[in-house]
């Protein structure tokens, strides 16, 4: 990069990194509130105004993995001695886990509706990604008649808000069985990402250049070797990009999960919110749900960043 | 090695026609150059010869086998392209391998490492071949990719303006290394190129392509003196040949109403032409029968082509670098009345050849 040196131009500098410091500030200010939440004791969760020193805590993740009741009586002194820290912490807050018969913890069903998330997102971002690889390698390489009306047709199905299709595939998947099964949201979420992956992959294909499989096609492979060996690896930056907005799509994903799971195919979204609370509104939990929530998408975009910027100024192959 | 013929070959793309009645004997260990501008059809012709495009109509002969229904792989031609030739993220190494691993190949490890190390040798690369192929320079990556066409050891080497990317200097070099290497592997070349120094210098024979069409096939020289029309003639040979409308009037041409000059040779009958004479037919004395003036000087420093204004006309002549002129200076020139080329007017065909 040039040296600014003018004095116009130092300034221009300094205000180009203040806009980019407010423009940060906003943006991870959601995050900071979430995440300090998540450590607050209930009542300054809720304080006005807004408390912002207060002592970390990590009752809210305890609360988050367990069932719990009120109170009706204080707890009797030696159960609350007998009991672990952890329990401890939350009968300081006038609740008590729910033991089953054997007296053991009961667990919340979070675990496994995070497990759920990760199954659903991850399977259908593998089959947006490569679905949408293989077509757009297609649309890129060979004359397709009437390429571009199904280019239009591939994209017109995210022309309208998905929300409004919701009642229609509520019907549709109960009548096939689909309701609350992993399988049913893995379609449906491949199905809303593949147009998108299609169009993306579509650009990152037509950079690379088909001279690189001509070479390989007139060296003695075929058109599939050609395709796994030479596109596939220059693809890759593409692949990464894609795979993360069709990942985030698909692990944000609210509106269906709440309407076709309930149970054993619910994902993390619809299951959060529904732990608000047993008498009183406990956002404290809310936060410590979505904090963790947002460590595997926070992992993945991480691991393919490098990729990811290239990806997204496109003209990613050097020319 | 290999024979190659194309019979009767169209193609189109669409509306578009890209090639058209293309019929090319190419002999076995020639050195056969496809020549013409941008968008004559020389590199269709390159692909369908190597099975990346198929013809609309027509058939290619590799030897005596029809292969127009044969894809790419088993055609066994090897391919040099102007640019993205190497495979990006291997080294050199794995790059001149690359066509070996084949499954169709199915070499031992032993026999690719025979062969990696003559085609290295032969271009000098060897010190190459740990690299990456982003390390190299333009002309380091063109001989890798040469090497990866002769490691194959193939019927025809195919190669797609390979040097148009290089800067002037190593273009110079890479060609007579090219040419020196045609030779000592006495291997079948197809060359295309836009550039007729390229086409002069290494081609055993020349096609000259224009819009999809065949000009003329010969050799060099005989492309360049006895061009087959006015296309020919323009494109073939730096400075290009002078090309005078005029009208042939007794036994001289007249170019109405700047000068006549005297004709040789066969006697045309009299009517419009279209004159052709090289620059260095023409000759600037001072005792010559017409008066110009200096309209431009190129010094080439082995000689100096002046552009002279004659009325309406402007004319090329190469003169000896020792010759002191300067722009506006009048100065007489003439031509050599056996050099000058009549092409018919409406046809642009050389009379010669229509004659034939």
């Amino acid at each position: 990069m040039a040296v600014v040196s003018s004095r116009s131009g130092r300034l221009g500098n300094r205000i180009a990194i203040a806009v980019v410091l407010v423009i940060t500030v906003i943006f991870l200010s959601p995050i900071y509130w979430i995440t300090t939440t998540a450590f607050k004791p209930l009542v300054q969760a809720t304080s006005v105004p807004p408390s912002v020193l207060f002592e970390p805590q990590i009752t809210p993740f305890v609360k988050l993995f367990t069932k719990r009741a009120q109170l009706t009586a204080p707890v009797a002194p030696e159960i609350y001695e007998a009991a672990p820290w952890w329990e401890k912490l939350v009968l300081d807050g006038g609740e008590r886990l729910a033991r089953d018969g054997n007296g053991e913890v009961v667990f919340s069903a979070y675990p496994d509706r995070f497990i759920n998330s990760l199954i659903i997102a991850i399977t259908s971002t593998i089959l947006a990604v490569s679905m949408g690889t293989i077509t757009a390698y297609g649309f890129s390489r060979f004359r397709v008649k009437g390429e571009a009306d199904l280019l239009f047709f591939i994209l017109s199905t995210r022309m309208l808000p998905p929300i409004v299709v919701a009642i229609p595939m509520f019907l549709m998947y109960r009548a096939v069985g689909l309701n609350d099964t992993h399988v049913g949201l893995i379609i449906l979420y491949t199905a809303f990402n593949v147009s998108f992956a299609v169009w993306l992959m579509k650009g990152f294909m037509d950079e690379i250049p088909k001279e690189y499989e001509e070479a390989a096609l007139v060296d003695g492979y075929t058109r599939m070797q050609a395709f796994f060996k030479i596109v596939l690896p220059e693809a890759a930056t593409g692949i990464a990009a894609t795979a993360v907005f069709c990942f985030i799509t698909a692990w944000n994903e609210y509106a269906f999960a709440l309407i076709l799971t309930n149970r054993r195919a619910q994902t993390a979204p619809p299951f959060i919110p529904s732990q608000i609370g047993t008498g009183l509104q406990d956002w404290t939990v809310i936060a410590a749900g979505t904090v963790l929530f947002l460590i595997p998408v926070a992992i993945f975009t991480f691991l393919l960043r490098n990729h990811l910027l290239r990806g997204m100024s496109f003209g990613a192959i050097r020319k | 090695m290999a024979r190659i013929r194309l019979e009767n070959i169209s193609k189109s793309f669409g509306q578009h026609t890209a090639v058209e009645d293309l019929d090319i004997d190419v002999a076995d260990g020639e050195f056969f150059v496809l020549l013409g501008p941008t968008g004559a059809g020389k590199t269709t012709t390159l692909r369908m010869i190597a099975g990346l495009e198929k013809p609309t109509t027509g058939r290619v002969h590799i030897n005596e086998a029809d292969v127009s229904a044969w894809g790419p792989a088993e055609r066994d031609v090897a391919l040099v392209l102007q640019q993205y030739s190497l495979y990006p993220r291997l080294t050199v190494r794995d790059n001149l391998s690359f066509p070996l691993r084949s499954r169709v190949r199915n070499m031992s490890e032993a026999d690719i490492e025979k062969r990696l190390d003559y085609a290295s040798k032969t271009l000098r690369i060897t010190h190459l071949l740990d690299r990456k192929t982003d390390r190299l320079s333009g002309g380091e990556m063109q001989r890798v990719s040469i090497g990866r066409a002769i490691v194959r050891e193939p019927q025809v080497f195919l190669m797609d303006e390979p040097l148009s990317a290089l800067d002037a200097k190593l273009r110079e070099a890479l060609r007579s290394e090219l040419k020196d290497l045609q030779m000592r592997l006495g291997a079948t070349f197809i060359f295309v190129t836009h550039d007729q120094v390229e086409a002069m210098t290494m081609g055993d024979r020349i096609a000259v392509m224009n819009k999809g069409r065949i000009a003329q096939v010969g050799r060099p020289q005989d492309v360049y003196s006895n061009p087959r029309n006015t296309f020919v003639a323009g494109f073939v040979g730096s400075p290009a040949i002078n090309l005078l409308p005029g009208r042939i009037v007794g036994n001289g041409a007249v170019m109405a109403p700047s000068f006549q000059l005297p004709l040789a040779g066969p006697a045309a009958s009299e009517g419009a032409y279209t004159f052709g004479i090289r620059p260095e037919d023409v000759s600037v004395e001072s005792g010559a029968p017409v008066e110009a003036r200096v309209h431009d000087i190129e010094n080439h420093g082995i000689e100096k082509i002046v552009t002279m204004r004659v009325g309406e006309h402007l004319l090329r002549a190469a003169i000896p670098a020792r010759t002191t002129v300067a722009l506006e200076d009048q100065i007489r020139f003439s031509w050599n009345p056996n050099k000058v080329m009549l092409f018919d007017a409406t046809t642009g065909v050389n009379l010669r050849h229509q004659a034939a």
